[in-house]
């Protein structure tokens, strides 16, 4: 099972390798990892894309809950949220696939950041179906060069974050973790 | 008015009522030591940093108190990792302060530079690099708060020496506040009725409690409750001390070597509370066949022990103190529950105790010299009221067994990591927190030689420890796993290249004897105690023999080889 997962770090130096520590040094999976400085710049978010049963899951997020400079981890399983992602694709642009590559482009609603005689370099956002649809199609043209982002996720509607005391999410509610 | 870095580090420590620390110098050290020299703090400067740390940490576990130690930078550093390791699988308050080369030379690989930090992040709670002598109080005040609250742990601060060298202002926060850190101290009270209704509803409940008892404090509550309800307790080897090792309700500890009627109670048993214990492996045998027929309540400060090994019907992340008051008092005014509960168990006790009479803790005796005998002796002798420290392997299952620890803080044992090498410098710890007590580190003639060097420390600070070392000549724990389940190869288990102990005790100073036979055992242990001088005591002991009863690694607590 694949989670986004956010977490709301203190903006220390030292804080992501506690963080990419503790996934290397407990055998959790890491897919994605992306940090950012947010609103308040004491505090960054990291948007994690990990993955495993359960249990696995749910020692994740209680661990990262754990780490000193962590103040909130978000589960995005547990409520509904939007998320998106950036690439940018190096592809190659020799005459026989110009013209295609930009029809793929404009339908995906990317856009040509670069361009050389020889290639393209395009920047497309979008959920995670969408980059693989467009990537599956551009495959066959020839990428020479992929960089990901990583999703990034926010909740649905008025929803927000809460700055919450962290001891109100270590504990237990009937049997239920809250976090 | 300005105080420089070094200053303000002896200050700060004065202000958290730090009156010892162990420690070794370098170079990054120097100014720290310079004005620790004028100060109060008691200094014992040790062997070795790993033995640094295990004194710290020996004096946290004796005392209650955080322990703190002081070492320099890269070796130095480098030489603490495996004392932390030990400290932070066992849940130990200890401060570790390193110093570390100025900050403009940090990243350039500069002589006796490591990234400790780095180094130590996976075995610390936590840990800081003081960029500015500005944060020294703070960190320091952070650290020590760290340390000693929620789930402790050991906590390093890396002190650059340009920051030890730099002026500022000094003055000491009353207060922390790191809005991240909130450990939860009260149990949820809807989680602690919902666990009382499975007690009252449970007629085979066992309490499995362990190292979290000692550390918040909780044995009397603990004693208070089973014997309330008449429910019977096992340890884990953590716990051994947070009950009383001679009360009719004890069962012993459970697990890997624990007892027979531990083990059978934990497998037949239809309710387990398990209090301050974290399940591992050592003490469960194989999870999937772990108390086969019981529901599992499960209290622990730190949530992330809740469900990772074992899943658990109702959680309650909480004090274990806190959260057995609670029970008690359920218990106490709750009586269409529990006003004839204990009778209700009787029948399980009654079954609890034909295990304890059909398979007690025994070994053949055959006339040879047995270390469970000696074990036996050493406590009869001290009427259990010694504090022993162990070393990892035969010796400290042996002692696990065999010694009847009647108070929390009286055994001090590496058992999450299994460090050998701890026993000694951490008897040396806890001699500095009670230098009238008589402190016995229970050692193998394998461990004892991973920090023997310690002598020079207990003589030059006229530390009377006592080192009783069962010699087989053999890496015993080992060599056991190889006679059973590798056909008696024993390679690179045989010890025959020990020195002569009695001797080394002798070179550094200190007293050593030697028994070879059961009938000087008690002579010479009367002795070895009686004197006021740091002592080896060399016990040839038989070298065929091994701790029973034994789970095999990976099979389920039932089935256990008996003696």
């Amino acid at each position: 099972m694949r989670h986004i997962v956010s977490v709301l770090v203190e903006n220390e130096f030292g804080v992501l390798s506690r963080v990419s520590g503790l996934f290397s040094g407990r055998g959790f999976n890491i897919e994605s990892l992306c940090v950012a400085e947010t609103l308040d710049p004491t505090i960054s978010t990291m948007t994690i894309v990990t993955s495993g049963n359960d249990a696995i899951i749910e020692q994740v997020l209680k661990q990262l809950n754990k780490l000193i400079n962590v103040i909130k981890v978000i589960d995005f399983k547990e409520t509904d949220y939007v998320s998106r992602e950036m690439v940018l694709v190096k592809v190659s642009a020799d005459e026989k696939v110009r013209e295609e590559v930009l029809r793929m482009v404009e339908i995906f609603r990317g856009r040509i950041i670069d361009v050389s005689p020889k290639t393209y370099t395009i920047m497309i956002t979008g959920d995670e179906a969408k980059i693989e649809a467009f990537l599956a199609l551009i495959k066959p043209l020839g990428i020479k060069e992929l960089v990901r982002t990583g999703p990034i996720a926010m909740m649905r509607g008025e929803k927000t974050v809460k700055m919450r005391e962290k001891h109100s999410k270590g504990g237990e509610e009937d049997g239920q973790d809250v976090l | 008015m300005k105080k420089s870095g070094s200053h303000i580090f002896v200050e700060a420590l004065k202000a958290e009522g730090i009156d010892t620390i162990f420690c070794y110098p370098g170079g990054a050290t120097l100014n720290i030591t310079d004005a620790l020299s004028s100060s109060d703090i008691v200094q014992m400067v040790v062997r070795h940093e790993q033995a640094a740390v295990h004194a710290a940490d020996g004096y946290a576990r004796a005392s209650g108190k955080t322990g703190v130690c002081l070492v320099t930078s890269g070796p130095g550093a480098t030489n603490t990792v495996t004392g932390i390791a030990t400290a932070c699988m066992d849940s130990i308050p200890i401060v570790i302060f390193s110093c570390q080369v100025p900050t403009m030379l940090i990243g350039n690989d500069a002589f006796q530079e490591a990234d400790i930090v780095g180094i130590t992040r996976p075995c610390t709670k936590h840990s800081y690099l003081v960029k500015d002598v500005k944060d020294l109080t703070r960190i320091v005040k952070e650290a020590f708060y760290i340390a000693a609250s929620g789930r402790p742990g050991p906590v390093l601060v890396d002190i650059p020496k340009d920051v030890s060298a730099a002026m500022a202002e000094f003055k000491y926060p009353d207060k922390v506040n790191i809005r991240s850190y909130q450990p939860t101290y009260t149990g949820h009270p809807g989680q602690i009725k919902k666990a009382m209704k499975l007690v009252a509803a449970s007629k085979k409940p066992v309490l499995y409690t362990g190292g979290g008892i000692i550390s918040s404090g909780a044995s009397d509550d603990l004693r208070k409750f089973a014997e309330l309800l008449s429910i019977p307790v096992t340890n884990t080897l953590m716990g051994l001390g947070g009950f009383p090792g001679e009360h009719p309700l004890f069962l012993g500890m459970l697990g890997m070597h624990g007892t027979y009627a531990a083990n059978m109670a934990i497998t037949n048993s239809d309710l387990i509370i398990a209090v301050g214990a974290r399940f591992d492996d050592r003490a469960t045998g194989k999870v999937d066949e772990f108390a086969p027929q019981a529901q599992i309540i499960h209290i622990d400060i730190d949530p992330t022990s809740i469900s990772k090994n074992i899943k658990v019907n109702v959680p309650i992340v909480g004090d274990s103190a806190n959260v057995l008051k609670k029970m008690i008092e359920i218990a106490s005014h709750d009586k269409d529950d529990f006003k004839d509960y204990p009778s209700r168990v009787a029948p399980w006790i009654g079954e609890t105790e034909g295990w304890k009479s059909k398979y007690p803790l025994t070994y053949l005796k055959d006339g040879t010299l047995k270390p469970q005998y000696v074990i036996e002796r050493i406590h009869e002798i001290t009427k259990g009221q010694a504090i022993i420290t162990t070393e990892v392997g035969q010796n400290q299952m042996w002692t696990a067994q065999f010694y009847k620890f009647h108070k929390p803080r009286t055994f001090l044992t590496s058992g999450g990591l299994g460090t050998m090498g701890f026993g000694f410098p951490a008897a040396i710890g806890a001699q500095v927190a009670f230098p009238r007590s008589l402190v016995i580190d229970v050692a193998g003639d394998g461990s004892i030689q991973m920090n023997i060097q310690e002598l020079a420390t207990a003589v030059q600070y006229n530390l009377p420890v006592k080192v009783v070392i069962l010699n087989n000549r053999f890496l015993g724990m080992v060599r056991q796993w190889q006679e059973l389940f590798y056909e008696k190869r024993y390679t690179w288990t045989q010890m025959h290249y020990a020195p002569d102990f009695v001797k080394v005790a002798e070179a550094y100073g200190a007293a050593g004897y030697r028994i070879e036979k059961e009938e000087d055992v008690d002579r010479t242990l009367k002795e070895a105690f009686r004197n006021k001088r740091p002592t080896f005591v060399d016990v040839m002991v038989n070298p065929e023999e091994s701790v029973y009863p034994m789970v095999p690694a990976g099979a389920p607590l039932r089935e256990m080889l008996l003696v």
